[in-house]
């Protein structure tokens, strides 16, 4: 376990030294594409040599969760101190070490609502990378309305006995574990017979069924629970309450959308000038306005995540204000990402090109995680106070 | 940087001004102004300095509080949510900013009459009908010792009513910053009934004489001067902007909750429901902009630049959208003189002109990052 100076000025320096000496120089390259993720998990093909050397070097350290405590796999950083390990990383372009729904999702939810030893079980593997997790919400019936999940969980003394449906599943086919609303009581009200429950996929019962997406990859799938067991003890929070787990959970899955595929928190190149290498300069005038806006939306939305994190901190709540990041962070990446292919003209209409993946994949960022529609109300509702 | 979190001394000043202005300042006190046909509250700007405000960035050596910037930028807000008509940003701003690069004896001396309120100056860059002070091509003749200027500025907002004029003039071999009183002989000034109710002018130089001593900084160097105190002017005039639009999404909300159609509150309706969620998102990253673009100017003013034309592009566009939803989202009374929207209205396409539009500052922003 790396020991980190609490003294900002000193500890730039170490991680400045320790990124010198532990980062492999194929993981300099700021490449964050599906190809080039390190997801994790015990089937995990590492793409090279280099990627498992940054992971381990990475977790050992804790910096794969660099503020989650040490007890469970991380390095104990303050904000203002994880704010200078993504300067210094971006400073020598690393990849991150490892990125998994365990770190955005799971995590946070166990660390608030989990028990001592849920925490000791589930967190240290996430952090190395072990164990890969996936997000079993959505059903068939319930999308947006998620509160009206059907799966049924029927407690058996010991174990959960688990049968129903879930869809959309993203890398369940892939994951070692699920964490799943199961509805645990039929004669609540509905948000109120929900539990949050850990399912391991080698159970008898889990089947999954990838579904292609219009990018072409087929990264989520339909998950099928007949006669699942699950130990009673594997439910987070109290049973019947898993809807404050779920929330609470969707807030962090939020953030992440808003900044992660835009690129936004942090420093990053100029979308701009990305295009403009690429299509050796913005001569439309039309093309270039449009990106000037969007850079202008870029830099300020990246700068609003920055402050949410800072209220965060100073201990002012930001709760259902995160649909707002959720909202502008994702309706700007589809922006972006409609300039890329206009200005990539014909050349970006062939999949060789790669460009239309990503153009096609970001359609998904204002959909999943709740819609857009679906963030709006939540703001009109809770936020302004509008009725109905 | 220090944290994008207002400070407790920040929380504070906030509401110390709002406390006042709601009392002396709320939006029907503009409309008074405009009824009798004035653009000033002498006594009002009097009540703003004696606590201290017209002082908010003057050294405290020459009587000022030195807040700096981020603060400047929080008054202005409050000031934007009642349209409070002000000589704020001109002097207290803008000319207090010019002033400080150069704090010699009467550099230093103006500042002191700036924090007591005896002393109002405006700014007269424009020449055309968008800013753009690298361009001036009014005339500052090199004349033995001294120089000759003959020009015209327009949009100079406070013009009407300041003591002092900065006036931006080409010499031929650079750009200087005059800093010469309304009654020097040769200016004329022409008072403009603008759309905002607020003051501006149009002045005309005619042979006007002026000394080394008129030139604040170095002659032909007007930029290093004139920069600082532009970009202090632009974030708290963005500032402004927030509060205005703060405003009219106020008076927005409420109306959402209260009126009735259909036999129930039209703020039920979806369609508008999204739309003011939309709003206030908006407003939330502007707000974001604007703080970022004060604590820059405080901690790290060499580099301060895009963090400025980021906040005014961003209050521009902001500011307009409310404005345009608050009129929309309230139907007829929203379009009436007796109902207060207008004048947001008003306000908000005045503030979006002054000191650079979306576009001179989105092509900023795109340039410093390299495109
Ligand atoms: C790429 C991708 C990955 C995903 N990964 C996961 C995952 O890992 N795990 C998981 O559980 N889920 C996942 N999802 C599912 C996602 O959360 C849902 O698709 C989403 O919540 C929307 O539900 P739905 O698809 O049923 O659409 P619907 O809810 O049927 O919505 C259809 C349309 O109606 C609108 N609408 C619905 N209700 C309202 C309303 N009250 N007011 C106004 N408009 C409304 C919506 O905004 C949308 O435009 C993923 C989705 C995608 C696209």
């Amino acid at each position: 376990m790396t020991q980190f100076s609490k003294d900002l000025s000193v500890f730039r320096e170490e991680i400045r030294d320790w990124l010198e000496a532990n980062c492999p120089e194929e993981m300099r390259d700021g490449a964050i594409t599906e190809r080039t993720i390190c997801w994790g998990g015990k089937n995990w093909n590492f793409t090279s040599d280099a990627q498992k050397t940054w992971l381990d070097r990475a977790s050992a350290a804790g910096l794969t969760v660099p503020k989650w405590p040490t007890a469970y796999g991380g390095a104990g950083l303050s904000r203002d101190q994880e704010k200078i390990l993504q300067d210094e990383m971006g400073r020598i372009n690393a990849r991150p070490p490892l990125q998994s729904f365990g770190i955005w999702m799971l995590g946070p939810a166990l660390l608030q609502f989990g028990t001592e030893e849920q925490k000791l079980e589930y967190l240290p593997p996430i952090a190395r990378g072990e164990v890969r997790w996936c997000q079993g919400y959505s059903e068939p019936g319930a999308g947006s309305d998620l509160a009206n999940v059907q799966s049924k969980g029927e407690d058996k003394g010991d174990h959960w006995l688990i049968n129903g449906q879930k869809i959309w599943t993203s890398y369940a086919d892939k994951a070692d574990w699920i964490f799943a609303l199961i509805r645990t009581d039929r004669e609540a009200p509905k948000h109120k017979g929900i539990s949050f429950i850990l399912i391991n996929m080698e159970n008898e019962g889990v089947t999954t069924r990838p579904i292609q997406l219009i990018s072409g990859s087929s990264p989520f799938c339909e998950t099928f629970f007949d006669d699942v067991k699950t130990p009673i003890g594997n439910v987070v929070g109290e049973v019947n309450r898993g809807w404050d787990v779920a929330k609470y959970l969707l807030t962090h899955e939020r953030e992440m959308i808003s900044a992660g595929g835009a690129g936004l928190s942090g420093g990053g190149r100029a979308f701009g000038a990305i295009l403009n290498d690429e299509v050796g300069g913005l001569s439309d005038p039309i093309l270039h306005a449009d990106a000037m806006r969007a850079e202008v939306d870029a830099l300020s939305i990246g700068l609003t995540i920055e402050r949410y994190k800072d209220m965060a901190e100073s201990g002012q709540g930001v709760g259902d204000a995160s649909a707002m990041l959720k909202y502008m962070g994702t309706e700007l990446n589809k922006t972006r990402h409609e300039l890329v292919m206009a200005a990539g003209g014909s050349d970006a209409l062939e999949w060789e090109d790669g460009r239309a993946p990503h153009w096609l994949r970001t359609k998904a960022n204002s959909i999943e995680g709740g819609t857009s529609e679906v963030m709006l109300s939540i703001l009109s509702k809770r936020v302004l106070g509008l009725p109905g | 940087m220090a944290k994008l979190v207002r400070t407790e001394e920040e929380v504070m000043l906030a509401d110390a001004a709002r406390g006042f202005l709601d009392g002396a300042a709320p939006v029907s006190h503009l409309r008074g102004l405009r009824d009798a046909g004035k653009t000033h509250d002498p006594a009002l700007w009097k009540d703003m300095s004696d606590m201290g405000w017209a002082g908010i960035m003057v050294p405290e050596s020459a009587g000022g509080a030195d807040m700096g910037a981020a603060a400047a930028c929080v008054l202005a807000e409050e000031l934007g949510k009642t349209l409070v008509s002000s000589p704020f940003i001109s002097t207290a701003v803008i000319a207090a900013t010019a002033l400080k690069q150069v704090a010699d004896d009467r550099a230093n001396a103006a500042l002191a009459k700036i924090a007591s309120g005896e002393m109002i100056y405006a700014l007269a860059v424009d020449e055309t009908n968008k800013f753009a002070p690298e361009a001036s091509e009014m005339q500052a003749k090199k004349v033995g010792n001294g120089f000759r200027l003959n020009g015209t500025k327009g949009f100079v907002v406070d013009g009407g009513l300041a003591d002092r004029l900065l006036v931006l003039a080409n010499t031929g071999d650079g750009l200087t910053l005059f800093d010469l009183p309304t009654d020097r002989t040769g200016i004329k000034r022409d008072t403009t009934a603008m759309i905002d109710s607020r003051d501006a002018a149009r002045v005309t130089f005619t042979d006007v004489d002026a000394t080394g001593d008129d030139v604040l900084g170095t002659v032909d160097d007007a930029m290093s001067v004139l920069k600082p105190a532009l970009q202090a002017g632009q974030a708290a005039l963005a500032a402004e902007m927030a509060g205005a639009a703060a405003g009219a999404f106020g008076m927005t909300v409420e109306y959402l909750k209260e009126r009735k159609q259909f036999g129930v509150e039209i703020g039920r309706f979806q369609a508008l429901q999204h739309r003011a969620a939309h709003l206030w998102s908006e407003t939330e990253v502007t707000a974001s902009a604007i703080m970022n673009a004060g604590r820059q100017l405080d901690e790290n003013p060499d580099e301060a630049e895009l963090a400025v034309s980021l906040a005014k592009a961003r209050a521009t566009a902001t500011v307009q959208l409310a404005v345009q939803e608050g009129v929309q989202m309230h139907g007829g009374i929203g379009m009436t003189d007796a109902f207060d929207m207008g004048f947001y209205m008003k306000r908000a396409r005045v503030t979006a002109e002054w000191l650079g539009d979306y576009g001179y500052h989105a092509r900023k922003v795109a340039h410093l990052r390299g495109f």
